[in-house]
């Protein structure tokens, strides 16, 4: 109010100093807001950073524990990591990071992050962990935004859907069953919705191809491991020329 | 003590934000697929309210007119910040289920609202009253819309209680209807549309039959005399 009054009365007297005058008040005002909330998230922000790392790590070592039992490792999962190019087969076009599980040095699982692009709507994130042998230790959906009570019960939040892929292996189902059971596959789904099920069988079905074709080097010895890692790119890029030829045949 | 009642009385009843004044429309209609997702936005948005009302109405003074609405919003957005830190730090299963709305909060045009409306004209204490209770209403409304999405959509009341609480209340959940297929239109979008447009409604039916009500009271009481 007092400073509408000012206005009023500059308006009527030495209008340009008191224009100026206000104008300086209310820029300095909102600069005074401005900074004392700055620096109320930054202190939170500050404060709250630690906790939000060790809960994000605890959530991560939980989801690590739905596909890797937990007597099945001993090692540090969330350090113990390799980096993984981007490949077809696993649908990403930005480099991931895997985590290996071990148990008294060997490995016994690796943990790989797909993308299925194929599904209802959006993309499908998809966490799977495979044994040393080849079979799917677990699979767990990270992202999706299929429809609400129809698409999403290949979420572990909605139903054991997912749980259908634990011990299976292409050894274990042959290439031409890995669809669902309307394609002639082995895989159950739900009356419809058949376009997310299907993409989540193919998906998993492309990351256990890719495990058999990169096996070996994905569980080579910790040591070499830091030095092939770089390297990764190149031995990738030719893969997947090969993976594209295949396709076009 | 009776401007807190009026106010109580405004933020549950008279001038519920959710199907009275349908202010942030956006949060109500997405979130409320079920009970639990409902109630804790709801909670989630009272307490920003009563926050940035609180932090508002001390400084009214010192903001002048013009620029009110830019101090305003920034004061929500720090806050809303803050809060969704504090949550992700310190209860990050909540965080889990909430976390893309909470930031939402900040378009939500309840909290501005109820800022420039109340806080900006009315001492702190009245000010953080209001914005807790209107965030009160509002997750009434939330509620209410959310168990009836979900009872109907789902069959199921209090489904995902134990991402919010913990897992010892996952037998919380209610099963309404057993062997029940769901009813998908519920659960999507216009579900969401429909159900409020039934609160609505029975909002309006209750205010038309009090002041009906009153309405044949004064009437016959007027006739009285003239017996």
């Amino acid at each position: 109010m007092r400073i509408r009054n000012l206005v009023f009365l500059g308006i009527k007297n030495n209008m340009p100093e008191t224009v100026l005058k206000h104008t300086i008040r209310t820029a300095s005002t909102l600069v005074a807001f401005a900074l004392a909330f700055t620096s109320l998230m930054t202190i939170v922000y500050q404060v709250t950073k630690a906790p939000i790392a060790q809960s994000e790590a605890k959530a991560r070592i939980a989801l690590f524990q739905q596909v890797v039992p937990h007597d099945r490792y001993d090692n540090n999962i969330l350090e113990d990591t390799i980096g993984i190019a981007p490949s077809i087969l696993l649908g990403n076009k930005k480099p991931t990071v895997a985590h290996i599980a071990r148990k008294h040095g060997e490995p016994t699982a690796i943990i790989l992050e797909a993308i299925a692009h194929d599904g209802y709507s959006g993309d499908i994130k998809l966490l799977v962990a495979i044994n040393t042998n080849g079979a799917i230790s677990g699979v767990r959906v990270l992202k999706h935004i299929e429809t609400p009570g129809l698409g999403d019960y290949i979420d572990i939040a909605k139903s054991n859907w997912i749980k259908l892929f634990d011990n299976e292996s292409l050894i274990k189902t042959s290439s031409g069953k890995w669809a669902v059971k309307k394609d002639g596959g082995k895989f159950d789904y739900m009356a419809g919705a058949t376009i997310t099920p299907r993409a989540v069988v193919n998906a998993v079905h492309k990351v256990l191809q890719f495990f058999e074709e990169n096996k070996t080097t994905l569980f080579m010895p910790m040591t070499s491991l830091e030095n092939s890692a770089l390297e990764k790119p190149v031995q990738k890029r030719q893969h997947q020329k090969r993976k594209l030829k295949n396709e076009s045949i | 003590m009776s401007q807190f009642k009026e106010i109580t009385e405004n933020g549950l009843w008279k001038q519920n934000p959710g199907v009275v004044q349908l202010l942030g429309l956006c949060p109500t209609l997405a979130v409320t697929t079920t009970v639990v997702n409902g109630v804790s936005l709801g909670l989630a948005t009272a307490l920003v309210m009563a926050a940035s009302n609180g932090a508002v109405s001390p400084v009214r003074k010192f903001v002048p007119d013009e620029i009110r609405l830019p101090v305003f919003i920034l004061v929500i957005a720090a806050l809303v910040t803050v809060i969704d830190l504090l949550i992700h730090g310190f209860a990050q299963p909540l965080h889990k289920v909430l976390g893309i709305f909470i930031p939402l909060i900040v378009v939500n045009c309840n909290v501005l609202g109820r800022v420039d409306a109340f806080a900006a004209k009315n001492a702190p204490v009245p000010a953080i009253w209001d914005g807790f209770i209107m965030g009160i209403g509002l997750t009434l409304v939330l509620g209410l819309l959310g168990a009836m999405r979900e009872v109907i959509g789902k069959g199921t009341l209090f489904s995902g209680l134990d991402l919010a609480l913990g897992p010892n209340f996952k037998s919380a959940v209610l099963t309404v209807i057993p062997d029940y297929h769901g009813f998908l239109l519920a659960v999507l979008p216009p579900g969401a549309f429909l159900g409020l447009a039934c609160l609505i409604a029975a909002h309006n039916w209750a205010e038309q039959r009090k002041t009906s009500k009153k309405a044949t009271h004064s009437a016959s009481g007027s006739l009285k005399p003239a017996h």
